[in-house]
């Protein structure tokens, strides 16, 4: 008798978009009021997955800027830097409240405008987001007790006096985790006292706005919190603005470099939080499927649009074989397509600039080195920007996909074969962001992670994230740390 | 034999560089002469009119700045990697052997930089100050920079300090040897290594300062100091793609605006100016955060 092959596939289980109401026309958010941009001009947000138009955004040009920078002055000077800090904590922690109250709603909005899973961005993005505001806000009125030494004033007899903040915040941010790196940037700069201007990636401004209404809701004083639409212009703008005090920057190394000369000759300070070539070291003795696990979360989540993203596996010699067998099998049964159905896994690219740069970058390796795989089981959508999880192994150190930084989901596979080997070649790289490394012996784990020149390190895990845990890279991925206690630092004079 | 023992026959020194442990000449064979200062109420100034010289010192080339970054980069795991408590020790040492050199480094500080006996004296001991409050703090930083982070769920979060690696240290033109002395204290402590350009101005004291380094049980190449033209040297301190952190304690802004400029090459972290010598602040500009997770369970 012949047997009929049966099919388990999930049926789709798609998340709903009624909680979402998109305006057609979004403006900027400067002074506490929506404003028209001052050149009347507005540029599309597509959504990534089905290369349709979700809404236009208003362009910020110059005076745009100009006009956000001095509304925050004025609340720096009028009112900000007037109340206490608990009151400032109280703003924070409605903020969160709001976030929390109205989180599905925000997830659908990012999934709709980045192309992220609705998994990812309901159960990791906007919790992360709500829970950074209550983080921050229970640090506004206790900041002498965040730099040792730096609180004191008057010695024995008087009160400690908190570090002073610095005054108007220049914010901008990227497209792959909006409306989160919005809350890493905006919740420890308001509890610190500062005011801020923030301008977010062009393809993903709906999030930062939804923000607005809640921050409008949130009764929080005119001016304090500004956000400026628009592309590299809008950000150039609010750089070399004189009435900033401060830039704080996540994106690529690239840029990062264009606005630390643009700011050289100024006083104003600079956080950075740039690129990464992360490495992932799986020694012989890990438990290796907990650790296939944490190769897939590694460079597949958020579809490796991630600056901490896992890109270059390095495996001991004697598990390669084995452990890329695995992955491979792993990788078959990951489900890309339509991001708002909760089974999917991998979402879409978020735009076709970044869909046709990974290509490209896939494309060199291919006429250099290394053996490509991806999976064979599934076809991708027809519609929309997508793209299969990959990886290039036996790649060399040289190999061009192992020292690029490509934010997608491309990985590159070589081997060690003893651990100093593994981590001077996890060292590799002019980045220093993040590594990962798996072993069940403890004392290995730790001279692993005491050599990894890496500001984040997860052993036996990765990509984990949380409000108390300082982020942030050695060398060119950056300068200075944003969450916990140490993320304070940047947003106060020390 | 008499003519031998004439002051105009005594031996003036040369002072080498000191990279890697060694007392080097420069590899460009430029030397300039350093004159007795005019206010040195030293006998042999007052006797002559030409200006006399005390000492000659070497002009450091980029080739120089390379050979001490190399030697700087060789030195610094190893450094890292002693034990807090042994790197205090050291540095409890160097103000030892900076007691024992104190009529030395008073001697100089008078003679060439036209400082009082009294202010020589005041700030022989405000170095030896510096070295023993950098000795103290060795093994204490870290408690008070790192943290256990409480995240949400079954992790184990902690945050250590540690060092930034590579350091460049460009000192002030108006070089104060306390001063220099808490920077130098500052960096180190916190496992990096050092290369350090001293001003012209200073440039004698790379003598006895040289050998308090290299007899206080510091590994060879922890400290690297190169004496010569700050304006010819510090461009090369800004563009150099191996060194990671770079104290700039020139006061003229165009300088430092800059080095800014140039540290976009590597992402140099850029150190500017510091206030309080000593303090934790300024240790916190050498060290970087490390963030380890590690999940909780059976």
């Amino acid at each position: 008798m012949q047997t009929t092959q049966q099919n388990f596939e999930y049926a789709a289980s798609i998340e709903s978009t009624d909680v979402v109401k998109i305006s057609a026309k979004n403006k900027l958010f400067i002074n506490g009021q929506f404003v028209a941009p001052s050149s009347n001009k507005y540029f599309a947000s597509i959504n990534p997955a089905t290369e349709e138009k979700l809404s236009e955004i208003a362009e910020a040009n110059h005076k745009d800027v100009d006009k956000a920078v001095k509304a925050a002055r004025k609340a720096y000077t009028q009112t900000w830097s007037k109340i206490s800090g608990k009151e400032r904590g109280r703003y924070l922690f409605k903020i969160a409240r709001l976030i929390q109250e109205r989180a599905r709603e925000f997830a659908v909005l990012e999934t709709l405008d980045n192309g992220k899973p609705i998994r990812e961005s309901r159960d990791v993005d906007i919790p992360l987001v709500a829970a950074h505001f209550f983080y921050y806000a229970g640090w506004a009125d206790k900041l002498h007790y965040a730099v040792p030494g730096c609180g004191q004033s008057s010695g024995l007899s008087g009160r400690q006096k908190a570090p002073s903040p610095l005054g108007v915040i220049g914010q901008i941010i990227p497209w792959n985790f909006p409306l989160l790196m919005a809350a890493w940037k905006i919740a420890p700069a308001l509890a610190c006292g500062n005011t801020l201007v923030l301008k977010p990636a062009e393809s993903t401004s709906l999030s930062c706005l939804l923000l607005a209404e809640i921050l409008q809701e949130a009764g929080l004083p005119d001016g304090v919190v500004n956000i400026v639409t628009g592309a590299g212009e809008t950000g150039a703008a609010l750089v070399a603005h004189e009435g900033v005090n401060k830039i704080s920057f996540t994106g690529s190394t690239e840029v990062g470099r264009l606005i630390l000369k643009s700011v050289a000759n100024t006083n104003k300070k600079l956080t950075l939080e740039l690129g990464g070539k992360s490495a992932h070291i799986i020694y012989e003795d890990a438990a290796q499927d907990q650790a296939i696990e944490g190769v897939i979360n590694g460079i597949f989540f958020n579809q490796g649009h991630v600056c901490c993203a896992g890109s270059r596996l390095l495996l001991e010699e004697s598990i390669a074989e084995v452990f890329v067998d695995k992955l491979k099998a792993r990788m078959e049964k990951l489900r890309v397509g339509n991001p708002l159905d909760k089974n999917t896994d991998i979402g879409a690219i978020n735009s076709l600039t970044e869909h046709q740069k990974i290509k490209k970058l896939i494309d060199t390796g291919k006429t250099e080195d290394g053996e490509f795989f991806e999976p064979s089981r599934f076809a991708l959508p027809t519609k929309g920007y997508f793209h299969k999880p990959c990886f290039f192994n036996k790649v060399s150190s040289a190999f061009t996909l192992s020292r690029v930084e490509v934010f997608g989901p491309v990985l590159t596979i070589s081997t060690f074969r003893t651990a100093q080997e593994a981590i001077n070649k996890a060292n590799d790289t002019p980045y220093g962001l993040a590594a990962g490394v798996w072993s069940e012996k403890g004392s290995k784990i730790h001279k692993t992670a005491q050599g990894l020149k890496a500001g984040v390190i997860w052993a036996n895990t990765y990509n984990k994230f949380d409000p108390s845990s300082p982020f942030g890279g050695y060398n060119e991925s950056g300068w200075g740390r944003e969450g916990g206690r140490h993320g304070l630092l940047p947003y106060l004079a020390v | 034999m008499r003519r031998l023992n004439n002051s105009n026959l005594k031996i003036a020194k040369t002072i080498k560089l000191f990279i890697g442990g060694e007392f080097q000449r420069t590899e460009s064979g430029r030397s300039a002469a350093v004159y007795i200062h005019e206010k040195s109420k030293a006998k042999d100034r007052a006797k002559d009119r030409v200006k006399k010289t005390y000492a000659n010192v070497c002009l450091a080339s980029r080739k120089d700045l390379r050979n001490a970054v190399s030697a700087a980069q060789a030195a610094q795991p190893g450094w890292q990697n002693k034990s807090a408590y042994n790197r205090g020790q050291i540095l409890y040492r160097m103000a030892e052997m900076t007691e024992a050199k104190r009529e030395e480094f008073v001697e100089i500080l008078k003679v060439t930089r036209g400082l009082s006996k009294t202010s020589a004296e005041k700030s022989v001991s405000q170095a030896i100050e510096a070295f023993v409050y950098y000795a103290g703090f060795a093994d204490k930083f870290q408690q008070i920079m790192g943290s256990v982070n409480p995240v949400s769920g079954p992790h184990h979060n902690v945050t250590s300090t540690e060092a930034v690696g590579l350091v460049g240290l460009i000192c002030d033109k108006k070089f104060d040897l306390a001063a220099v002395v808490a920077q130098i204290a500052a960096i180190i402590t916190t496992g990096n290594a050092l290369v350090s350009l001293l001003p012209f101005e200073g440039s004698v004291l790379l003598a006895p300062l040289a050998e308090v380094f290299a007899t206080s049980d510091l590994p060879k190449g922890v400290i690297n100091l190169l004496s010569g033209n700050t304006e010819e040297l510090y461009p090369q301190f800004g563009s150099h793609m191996e060194i990671q952190s770079l104290s700039c304690q020139l006061r003229d802004k165009k300088n430092l605006g800059e080095l800014r400029t140039m540290a976009a090459a590597n992402m140099k972290r850029i150190i500017p100016p510091v206030k309080n010598l000593q303090s934790l602040e300024h240790l916190m500009s050498f060290v970087e955060f490390k963030t380890v997770w590690h999940p909780v369970g059976y």
